[in-house]
């Protein structure tokens, strides 16, 4: 996975982005970023701190607060022959940019047969469990699954970010890259009344100094198990894990770490062993990309099936501020399903 | 609110009561002026005479331009003299090409609507009346300069000298075309030329020009770009995001709005022109901004020139606001007989723009009526020739198309697995139902 071998120091999810952003601004001199805040201050989750002081103001600077804008100019740098890494602050608040994601980063390869393209990584903080409310808080990455031309990251550890972030920015197609901000400062297991835990200690955390990639499109086994397949990413990787260590059984967990395009050979190689399946996301029930998850495991995996394919997901509901641990696809619920799944 | 609205518990009683003597509010729905039946008559549009307005250095504050944003450069007066500040004294054959240009532009306007009506495809847009606005800008840009047109600068094309039968190939979706039939007639994409890849939806180009402007800047190169829109879509906030990025960074761009009246069956007041200028919007930005006659082609290079040196000069973005006048319907799809009245066009008080430079042209006596005719009928022949050979290709319908499989190329630059599947199963369920 690691194409060059360098010193590894433990890291957060933050400053393994801030280091992907550094390696990759020094290695290409194309590569531009820019967004609300990401310049002098560096940021508001201080993902882009210290790259303007090292690379200066025309490869590192605040926009106006012009979401529409952010990425339009973006596309047009793109079509000059930049790389640029856009900042969309929430990911609640792409949804003015959405037209130009949609109709035009997502279509201008195809639409001009190749003579333009659009080798952008648009960055966005996203998901919730931190009292975000409402627009603080949303996983849209169903929204840009359901869009041919982007491809939709997810990392759920410091390492896998930023590799993954390298690997998109040297991408030459539209990335989405979501980043869980739940997990910046360090894994979640979903148990909101213990005290937050710092990235110290997790193998996840040791990142290499310099370049590497972890190539796109690629899931990763966090554990191999017998009695039934989990497929999740982001933040519920961590409250996945947590949940079946603690309950004992011994599920396969998957992080599906890209989720377009996605890697269909881990999924179904893991389900048609097990016999069954779990999916778990944030995002809201209907529509999501679990729908797609379960589609793709009960066309693919159905004569291997045991049990009926289950999703564990964010309710149909906004996000709500007070209620959020009720909302939030935890423990309790995870086990839940776990055990109706092992029933059945 | 004077004491309405400073007492406390039954405030709202005593406020009903005393709006009883208010006027009722009325909400302003803007109306054109002429409807279909309706005797079109301009004879009250203000339209200032060729030469009156002033042409500041090209580095000037913006601030002092304000005249500029609501009157109307004009260089061509009623003779066809050019007259004034902004005249750019265009020597003979800059002229002629451009005249050559306009007339070839609206030559293939004409061959691909009735190809259109012929059923040979399946749409098409004609940009007659609005020549100048195009060919004027691309004579006056350099051939690198990065253009991000609407649906309606086909002239700038044709004025880079791109060939007309590639863009033939386009409106057919046939095997020559270069997008492989992907993109809906008139929605080119040619980066040679540096024409950017046109799109469907309204506006979107126009932050993508500021961005390519600014990266050019940022890199130190001395190319700028120019985009356009219809005034129509400047109610989009793709144009308020791009004006606010290009005063911010002082991008090298030149913001073109081709103000044309309608926006398919919406006149202009629903853009705003009731209230104020397109220029003027420029203000509000800080941008410098230019409203100018778009019938005469000598005041849209004029003008073009005037951004474009500045914006080279790094004194930032121009907005032009082009006053003209769309002559024909909005598409093949539309009937502007529905919703406006017949003689509009005929009315229209800047009149034709090929007509105002070929009468140009003869004044100077550098042209004449019978080059004129000798001009159109190798123009229409140069058109029909190329049609001909275009369809050779193929013409939407008839299966010279690209091969069915290709249309699944180019959605991202190496095919998941996902589309490999499912161009597989394509070809499979054609191949079992014997096709």
């Amino acid at each position: 996975m690691t194409e060059a071998a360098t010193e590894s120091r433990q890291m957060s999810m933050i400053q393994a982005i801030n280091s992907a952003l550094d390696v990759m601004m020094e290695r290409d001199p194309d590569v531009v970023v820019m967004g609300e805040d990401v310049g002098y201050f560096g940021g508001v989750f201080r993902a882009t701190a210290g790259l303007q002081a090292k690379y200066g103001k025309n490869r590192v600077f605040d926009t106006p607060i012009t979401e529409i804008g952010i990425i339009g100019v973006a596309i047009g740098m793109g079509a000059y022959g930049l790389r640029p890494v856009p900042e969309i602050q929430f990911a609640d608040y792409i949804y003015p940019a959405l037209d130009q994601l949609v109709s035009e980063a997502a279509r201008l390869r195809y639409r001009s047969a190749g003579e333009f393209i659009a080798p952008m990584t648009v960055r966005s903080p996203f998901g919730g469990g931190i009292f975000g409310g409402q627009t603080h808080s949303q996983s849209p990455e169903g929204i840009f699954t359901h869009v041919s031309g982007i491809k939709t990251v997810i990392p759920s550890t410091p390492y896998d970010a930023k590799g993954l972030l390298i690997a998109a920015i040297e991408d030459n197609d539209p990335v989405i890259f979501f980043e869980p901000k739940r997990i910046y400062n360090g894994p979640f297991d979903g148990q909101y009344d213990r005290p937050a835990k710092s990235w110290a200690g997790h193998p996840g955390a040791m990142v290499p100094e310099g370049y590497y990639r972890v190539p796109l499109g690629q899931a990763r086994t966090v554990r191999e198990g017998e009695a039934l397949t989990i497929l999740c990413y982001g933040t519920m990787e961590h409250v996945v894990e947590s949940t079946v260590r603690e309950m004992g059984v011994d599920a396969e967990i998957i992080d599906l770490r890209t989720l377009v395009p996605l890697d269909i050979e881990a999924i179904e190689g893991s389900v048609k062993k097990t016999g069954r399946c779990l999916i778990v996301h944030e995002a809201t029930r209907t529509s999501g990309f679990g729908a797609e998850l379960s589609a793709l495991v009960q066309e693919r995996c159905f004569y291997h099936l045991e049990a009926p394919v289950e999703r564990v997901t964010g309710f149909d509901t906004p996000y709500p501020h007070s209620l959020e641990w009720a909302y939030f696809p935890g423990p309790v619920r995870i086990r839940e399903a776990i055990n109706k799944i092992m029933r059945d | 609110m004077g004491d309405r609205g400073n007492s406390g518990a039954g405030m709202a009683g005593n406020e009903q009561e005393q709006r009883r003597n208010l006027p009722p509010l009325r909400l302003h729905v803007p109306e054109p002026r002429f409807r279909p039946g309706d005797v079109a008559d301009f004879s009250d549009l203000e339209i200032p005479a060729a030469g009156m307005m002033p042409r500041p250095d090209e580095g000037g504050d913006p601030a002092n331009m304000h005249d500029l944003a609501y009157g109307l450069v004009r260089v061509l007066d009623a003779e066809g003299k050019a007259v004034g500040a902004w005249d750019p004294k265009l020597p003979p054959e800059t002229l002629i090409r451009m005249l050559r240009a306009m007339a070839l532009t609206r030559a293939f306007d004409q061959r691909m609507f009735r190809a259109q009506r012929q059923g040979k495809t399946s749409f098409y847009m004609k940009s007659t009346g609005e020549e100048a606005v195009s060919i004027g800008a691309a004579a006056a840009l350099a051939s690198d300069d990065m253009c991000f047109p609407s649906y309606r600068q086909q002239g700038v094309l044709i004025a880079r000298g791109w060939p007309i039968i590639d863009m033939m190939n386009q409106i057919y979706s046939n095997k020559g075309d270069r997008l492989k039939g992907r993109q809906l007639p008139i929605m080119y994409s040619a980066r040679e030329a540096s024409f950017f890849s046109i799109s469907g939806n309204l506006a979107t180009q126009y932050p993508q020009a500021v961005g390519w402007a600014m990266a050019s800047a940022a890199r130190g190169d001395t190319r700028i770009a120019a985009t356009w829109c219809g005034e129509g879509s400047t109610a989009e906030g793709d144009f308020h995001s791009a004006c606010i990025f290009a005063s911010v960074y002082r991008a090298p761009v030149i913001l073109n709005v081709v103000n044309n009246q309608w926006a398919i069956s919406s006149f202009s007041g629903f853009a705003g022109a009731e209230a104020t200028t397109f220029a003027a919007r420029a203000i509000g930005y800080g941008i410098a901004g230019l409203r100018i006659d778009g019938n005469d082609a000598l005041a849209v290079y004029a003008a073009t020139r005037w951004a474009a040196d500045r914006a080279r000069a790094n004194h930032g973005p121009t907005l032009i606001e082009h006053f003209t006048y769309r002559a024909e319907g909005h598409s093949t799809s539309d009937d502007p007989g529905a919703y406006r009245s017949a003689d509009e066009g005929s009315q229209w008080p800047l009149g034709d723009p090929i007509a105002r430079l070929k009468q140009h042209c003869i004044a100077l006596g550098i042209w004449d009526e019978d080059r004129h005719a000798a001009m159109d009928k190798e123009l229409a022949e140069q058109v029909r020739d190329a049609a001909r050979e275009a369809e050779k290709n193929g013409i939407l319908g008839h299966g010279l198309h690209h091969p069915m499989e290709t249309m699944f190329e180019d959605v991202f630059e190496q095919m998941p697995w996902h589309l490999k599947e499912q161009q597989q199963a394509m070809l499979d369920e054609w191949k079992a139902a014997g096709l």
